[in-house]
């Protein structure tokens, strides 16, 4: 092919990564960022990021890594890309620690790692408490380095709207939209790579940042893409409610001794503690959710009858409160106006990520050819639960192995994007600019912004920590209620420069089409697996549930099909998931 | 609504960059712990005026909320603010908000801040890596040298410390206090400190670090407390060396 070129959607970690990786390989890329990329969600990020590297003599092995993060997912994740993960990532660690990320260190000048939940081991490198912050500036600066020698191009402020599919249904480019002239182009490419990250905003306030809608997954979903273990969504047990957002206050708070608890009879008790004593605060999110949910709604001993649990960290001592966790202590201070070193900080569960995301395979390719998937935006490592501080890391892994995909796939196709007829290209630009049109012309009287509310208390109240078939199969239909509302919406803006309400109003109908997933996906699987928690069906059920979820649009019906396929568990036999 | 408090806010509004400006006032619901972006999507949702009249949505820049990936900064009753951490019930009222000035303005608070990442590549703010395959681990750092230099790498690229420099618009070329730091973090990185002269080199011509008129505004100003003065001296230090070394070998 005369000028291959590969395209990444995305400019957080999994995205520059894959950038890094293609760039590296000699072929050129261009990055479509809704936000410049160095302002993506990856930022939030603010733990730590895992690697086996045992420099604490405490015998840890990228086995026991593999096996934690296998045993923390509820057995859900097919097991060999685990297990080249937990391996590959001493191997991250130096390459970041290479390229500047300024981790904190031991009184020996090596890196410090800290304890997370899930394991017991000291296996969490970090830079403060805003790790993920100082990963992405790393790879944000290499990055900036190939756009400095002309090897890659970046189109910041661009909203990806569509994959350009060719009649074999491989992928040969995109459709994207500059979000300042709400112009649409058809970008030609040899192969894409997604990596637009979470989907917070299906569930209105979470942890996520505003552009994670999940727009990009839901659009490639209605063309083809098959969505695996969307019902799989990880409630954070401490954030800081918000009326704009939640706020996460890092596992890395009780990973450095913080400690839970509510008032009980005039003492303080710290119930993680005394039901989990093995692994105390460090329980995985899962189960921790779950505890607060069940001493503030079912005890009734919310904090002052609120719905919140204090996070304690004022036994510790406020000098390596600062060097450590400084940057969550700054948020809470600045967001709450309470200083967490001389008071508790007041904290509740809160959606915080998708384990679930586009199917691939173990090189990362989706079932459509030529486009590949990285990141949280993919369903991977995590199986039915994350656990902390791997997800910096499967971002970063996958973000490498896609890259590579993507070079070796351009390299064997037969005929690259150059030999695609133009028509393509403008058949699926001209649908693009028709579903605008149709937006700016809209009547009917409805809000998107109403509409995106009503949609996130909904699934935020019956699609999370706990879920009740009947009340699955009533959200459900209120899905279908807000996709027709959404089809009567009118503009208050149907101005044609930087029209942020257009731009949302595209994302609304995509996230509708996945919060059915979600939801249908939640509905089907009667069972409990890790995220997923059914009262009416409380056990793991591995005879008839130990299966990948995968959903398509079936567009004669305009809703999702599900079939499922079987987990490789060849490596760790399955046991009783008990902490 | 049992609390019927309202804020009032005054937004300076331009449509397009070249578009005349208007200012339009807003009364939004006063709500605890409610902050500048709250109340722009509330705006958003329902955009009337206070006077009734129906207008647009206000466009604005936000994505983290979380003051860490720089997006939000605008001027908020005079002074330069990350819009999501302006808790509204700290404010004077009426709340008056308006566009970063040293920036194009884009369409409302929107303002383009693409010089900011040019000048980064333009002082080759980077560590340049042989690869991103297994080499081994990375330099030994103390505790001490990386403490000083995380402050430097927290820089959210915000601009804030731009918006007050006295020195930094668009007649100067003045790279500013933000990119400065980056130097000042790179050139100490024991693998970064390779390419110092090639980053000094930057400095010297046009907008390089001679412009800084030691205003001081930069570090008042930084939501992140980085010591941007001291990056200054140092590098200014720095670049005095490099000239005179490279006088004495002439």
């Amino acid at each position: 092919m005369a000028n291959p070129r590969v395209i990444v959607v995305g400019g957080g970690l999994a995205g520059l990564m894959a950038t890094i990786r293609v760039a590296e390989m000699g072929v050129p890329v261009d990055v479509f960022s809704i936000v410049p990329v160095k302002r993506s969600h990856s930022v939030c990020a603010q733990g730590g990021i895992n690697a086996a590297k045992n420099l604490k003599g405490e015998g840890d092995s990228t086995w026991k890594h593999f096996d934690d993060t296998i045993f923390g997912g509820d057995f859900l994740a097919n097991q060999p890309p685990v297990k080249d993960m937990a391996e590959a990532a001493p191997g991250i660690i130096d390459m970041l620690d290479r390229m500047g990320v300024m981790f904190n260190r031991t009184s020996e000048g090596l890196l410090d790692f800290r304890l997370f939940g899930g394991t017991l081991y000291h296996r969490t490198a970090f830079a403060g408490a805003t790790t993920g912050q100082q990963l992405l500036y790393a790879l944000d600066e290499q990055v900036r380095r190939f756009e400095a020698e002309g090897k890659v191009r970046k189109f910041e402020h661009w909203e990806f709207l569509s994959a350009v599919l060719d009649s074999s249904h491989a992928c040969r480019g995109i459709c994207a939209m500059d979000l300042h002239s709400m112009e649409v182009h058809a970008f030609p490419a040899d192969a894409v790579i997604i990596a637009t990250g979470g989907i917070g905003a299906i569930f209105g306030k979470s942890t996520n940042s505003v552009t994670c809608t999940g727009s990009a997954q839901g659009a490639l979903y209605q063309q083809g893409a098959y969505y695996a273990n969307g019902e799989f969504v990880q409630v954070h047990p401490t954030a800081i409610p918000g009326e704009d957002k939640l706020r996460l206050m890092s596992e890395s708070a009780r990973g450095e001794g913080g400690r839970v608890w509510v008032p009980r009879d005039g003492k303080k008790w710290y119930f993680l503690e005394e039901w989990y004593p093995k692994y105390g605060n460090l329980v995985p999110r899962d189960i921790a959710t779950r505890a607060i949910h069940k001493v503030v709604y079912e005890m009734g001993l919310g904090v002052e009858g609120h719905p919140a649990v204090y996070l304690d960290l004022t036994e510790i001592d406020p000098k390596v409160l600062d060097l450590k966790l400084g940057g969550i202590l700054e948020i809470y201070e600045k967001f709450v106006g309470v200083d967490p070193r001389q008071q508790p900080m007041k904290v509740f569960p809160g959606m915080h990520y998708t384990m679930g995301g586009l199917w691939v395979d173990y090189r990362h390719m989706t079932n459509l050819p030529g486009l590949l998937a990285a990141g949280e935006c993919e369903y991977q490592y995590h199986g039915a639960n994350r656990l902390g501080a791997n997800a910096l890391l499967s971002c970063i892994f996958a973000g490498r192995v896609s890259g590579a995909t993507a070079v070796e796939y351009l390299r064997n196709v037969s005929n690259g994007a150059d030999a695609v007829p133009s028509s393509v290209f403008d058949q699926e630009k001209l649908r693009q600019q028709e579903l605008n049109e149709k937006v700016l012309e809209g009547k009917g009287g409805e809000n998107p912004y109403t509409i995106w509310r009503e949609m996130g208390q909904w699934m935020t109240e019956h699609v999370t920590v706990i879920r009740y078939n009947e009340k699955l199969k009533k959200c459900d239909e209120k899905m279908v209620e807000l996709l027709e509302r959404s089809r009567r919406i009118n503009l208050s803006d149907q101005s044609r420069w930087s029209n942020q309400t257009l731009a949302f109003t595209r994302e609304l109908s995509n996230m509708l089409q996945l919060a059915r997933v979600i939801t249908q996906g939640a509905l089907a699987r009667n069972e409990s697996r890790g995220a997923h928690y059914k009262p009416e069906y409380p056990d793991r059920d591995d005879q008839n549930w130990l299966k990948t979820t995968k959903a398509f649009f079936a567009p004669d019906v305009d809703e999702p099909r599900f079939v499922y396929e079987p987990v490789d568990t060849s490596l760790i036999p399955l046991r009783e998931r008990k902490y | 609504m049992a609390d019927s408090k309202t804020v009032e806010i005054r937004i300076k509004r331009q449509l397009t960059p070249d578009g005349p400006s208007r200012r339009e006032t807003f009364r939004v619901p006063l709500r605890p712990g409610l902050n500048i972006i709250g109340a722009l999507m509330m705006i958003a949702e329902n955009p009337v005026t206070a006077e009734g009249r129906q207008t647009v949505p206000v466009s604005y820049d936000a994505n983290c909320l979380e003051e860490v990936c720089g997006s939000c900064a605008m001027v908020i009753n005079g002074k330069v603010h990350m819009a999501c951490s302006a808790l509204i019930e700290r404010l004077d009222q009426p709340i008056r908000l308006e566009p970063m000035s040293r920036f194009p303005v884009v369409r409302d608070l929107q303002v383009d801040r693409s010089r900011l990442f040019r000048d980064l590549q333009r002082v080759k703010a980077w560590i340049p890596i042989d690869g991103t395959y297994d080499l081994g681990p990375g330099p030994r750092m103390s505790q001490r040298e990386q403490e000083a230099a995380y402050h430097f790498a927290r820089c959210i690229s915000c601009g804030s410390c731009l918006e007050v420099c006295p020195q930094y618009n668009d007649q100067t070329q003045f790279v500013g206090a933000a990119v400065l730091g980056q130097v000042r973090l790179f050139n100490s990185h024991p693998t970064g400190q390779m390419n110092a002269p090639e980053r000094l080199e930057a400095l010297l011509g046009p907008g390089g670090i001679h412009e800084c008129g030691y205003a001081q505004n930069c570090v008042e100003i930084c939501p992140k407390d980085i010591p941007l003065t001291q990056a200054i001296s140092e590098v200014g230090g720095q670049v005095m060396r490099h000239v005179l070394l490279g006088f004495l070998r002439k």
